[in-house]
């Protein structure tokens, strides 16, 4: 379908991919390379289209995901707001990429549409990525700011915010959707274009040494006590970007005796699953991670003053459960129920799991 | 008609004594040092240093500067 | 009375090279500051050095340049390029960047027709990881992983690529040079300026193959290194313009 053209915020109705597709051109995004990979072919297709209506700006069907990741990395180092995406065996190709990114301290944005896997896998919608997203999946000591919408309009207004993150951090930003938010259709409404010329200036990037010594941007440190400042420097950032950008969402918490942690289209079921619950009269709410990397642990914490239990809601078998049994630091009990391979779960089943573990808790007394 | 001559100098402490220079020289006017340079090599030493100019069989052809990896080699020439 | 007629280009620093004696990097790096210099593109030039023994080029030739994963170089200096398609963007690799990991990467950027040069530095053997086969390396060539010489039945016989490169019809210029003569080394120089000026004239992609001697691996002086180019390696790969689709550039 063809890109919209229109300048005015109102609202329209695309599918997931193709409202990321929008709002990274809307976001001031000159380069995109990509390879086409179920479900997330709508994004690359809608970037073809799109970047082609501009003079200045790039699309490559690249030869594969790895060269893909590798042109973003030039783009970035020219200057550019640069994107890939692709789903799970695609986003394993990309790791080396993305720990160069993260090394030589490059902005780009990755959007990993998350398939069932591992291995081949199925392209029914998934949650098996979140320990290659959030734990490397490339390889040295960094990290990769993660994000997780859960709506259509977060789709839009996540990917302008993981723009802006990658900018401001100098880091890679991975978009962690899945499936079904690539496909399902909701009202979004997007902000007006940023002009590439309001985009801030960058001091490091190689534009050619005119009027300045030549620069280089490089990861390789033979001395291990270089690569050891380099890392802690690294460190340093990281600590700032936990101080400054976790966010989640909480839903009915406030009197809750059990606390439902789902993200992304696991949230959305969740959300299903709480609403039935509540009108049988259990005190559940739900806590919906934004950003999965750094991970709302604080957050977390602090609701454990007056909840002491959590059931953890995933589509894989057992990943960000982790996170929470570190986050509550054994003040609360963590249990864990997962639908891995694609399956989707409907609201009554996840109302039956809370129910069930409501009353065998006895959570009814305050 | 008179011939251009020509001179080079050789930075011994570039030079890492490969002798590709000594190898091409027309007039065989480069042998190698017997005073190691700091790196460690036998650098390669110009053998008409202490002649005059008006002696020099050199002509600055350049063609050891060519060849020289480490860019060790200078050539003047009328 | 006498004027200094071959000095330092200004586009190479003046620095050690940590290149091994007889290394054929010095020469063509200086070959490639004495041509930014000549065609007065310095200052708008970006490189992208390989994994190997030239990782650290950005010490010696004194333009912007940006580092890739091994075998990447051309899809980076894609991305570069698209992004500032009025710079010059070239991209240095050994034969393992070229045409073992980076094979698909290489012939895509070709065959795309990508307005870069790539400058392609085969030595036949990967030197800085201590002398394994390459996949230019010769049969009956020794290696690490050769040992007892390279034998086409059990490690295949040495590739072509810049052959394979000409058939992209995105390329339009594919030279095989040497730097192992004075002849050949001009020859290079001119090679390398071809190909920048195609890239200047937006004429699409230009890779320059250039035979380069390893002392050190290949277990010969660098005399010996130089003479093995000329007696062994180019009846193998012969030093010729492989495909010309420009003519003569000014």
């Amino acid at each position: 379908m063809s890109r919209l053209r229109c300048t005015v915020s109102k609202k329209f109705l695309l599918r997931g991919s193709q409202v990321i597709g929008e709002a990274a051109v809307r976001a001031g995004c000159r380069f995109y390379a990509g390879y086409p990979i179920t479900p997330q072919n709508e994004l690359t297709e809608y970037m073809a289209d799109a970047m082609n209506a501009f003079d200045n700006r790039t699309f490559v069907q690249a030869e594969s995901e790895i060269a893909a990741i590798n042109m973003v990395i030039g783009a970035s180092m020219a200057g550019a707001r640069a994107m890939t995406s692709s789903s799970s065996p695609g986003i394993s190709l990309k790791q080396e990429g993305i720990s160069f990114l993260a090394s030589q301290e490059l902005p780009a944005v990755i959007i990993n549409t998350m398939r069932g896997g591992p291995g081949m896998g199925n392209i029914a919608p998934s949650q098996g990525d979140y320990y290659q997203a959030t734990r490397g999946g490339g390889h040295g000591d960094y990290r990769t700011i993660v994000l997780a919408p859960a709506s259509g309009q977060e789709l839009a207004d996540l990917t302008r915010t993981a723009f802006d993150y990658a900018d401001t951090y100098r880091s890679p930003v991975l978009i962690l959707g899945d499936g079904m938010m690539g496909q399902m259709m909701e009202p979004v409404t997007f902000p007006d274009p940023i002009r590439l010329e309001d985009l801030p200036q960058k001091s490091y990037i190689l534009d050619g040494a005119k009027n300045r010594p030549s620069r280089a941007i490089f990861s390789l440190l033979l001395d291990p006590s270089i690569e050891e400042e380099r890392n802690w420097k690294l460190g340093r950032k990281y600590e700032i970007i936990k101080r400054e950008i976790p966010r989640a969402e909480s839903h009915l918490t406030e009197d809750a005796n059990l606390v439902i942690i789902a993200y992304g289209t696991a949230a959305r079921i969740a959300k299903g699953a709480v609403k039935r619950v509540r009108e049988m009269g259990l005190k559940v709410g739900l806590l919906r991670p934004i950003t999965l990397w750094p991970f709302p642990s604080k957050m977390l914490c602090e609701m454990t003053r007056h909840v002491r239990n959590f059931l953890v809601f995933e589509m894989n078998t057992g990943q960000m459960v982790d996170d929470v049994k570190l986050a509550v630091e054994g003040r609360a009990h963590v249990q864990f129920y997962g639908r891995p391979g694609g399956v989707i779960s409907t609201p009554d089943e996840i109302a039956k799991i809370i129910n069930s573990l409501y009353h065998r808790q006895q959570l009814e007394e305050v | 008609m008179a011939k251009k001559r020509g001179t080079i100098t050789i930075d011994r402490e570039l030079c890492k004594g490969c002798y590709l220079c000594i190898s091409v020289c027309p007039n065989q006017l480069i042998s190698i040092s017997t005073e190691l340079n700091q790196m460690g090599y036998y650098p390669a030493e110009f053998t008409e240093t202490d002649l005059e100019l008006d002696q020099h069989e050199c002509t600055g052809c350049t063609t050891c500067a060519l060849v020289c990896p480490d860019v060790a080699i200078e050539v003047y020439r009328e | 009375m006498l004027k200094k007629v071959f000095t330092r280009p200004r586009y190479l620093k003046d620095r050690v090279f940590h290149y091994c004696p007889g290394c054929g990097h010095s020469i063509i790096h200086r070959l490639i500051a004495e041509v930014l210099e000549e065609l007065e593109i310095g200052d708008r030039t970006i490189c992208v050095p390989p994994a190997g023994c030239a990782v650290l080029a950005y010490d010696y030739i004194d333009v912007d340049m940006g580092e890739s994963p091994h075998g990447r170089g051309t899809a980076l200096a894609t991305g570069i390029k698209r992004v500032l398609p009025d710079r010059i963007v070239f991209s240095y690799q050994g034969d393992g960047d070229i045409a073992a990991i980076g094979t698909a990467e290489t012939i895509h950027a070709a065959n795309r027709g990508e307005n870069i040069s790539v400058i392609f530095v085969n030595n036949g053997c990967y030197g800085m990881t201590g002398g394994q086969m390459a996949p230019t390396t010769l049969p009956g060539q020794n290696s690490t992983t050769t040992p007892g010489g390279r034998d086409v039945s059990r490690d295949a016989a040495p590739i072509d690529l810049s052959e394979m490169l000409a058939i992209a019809k995105g390329s339009t210029y594919i030279e095989r040079t040497a730097v192992n003569s004075p002849k050949n080394i001009r020859r290079t120089k001119k090679a390398i300026t071809k190909a920048f000026k195609i890239q200047m004239a937006e004429k699409g992609f230009s890779l320059i193959e250039i035979l380069s001697p390893c002392p050190v691996n290949w277990k010969l002086s660098p005399v010996e290194a130089a003479k093995r180019i000329e007696e062994e390696i180019t009846n193998y790969f012969p030093i010729k313009v492989i495909k010309d689709n420009i003519g003569k550039i000014a």
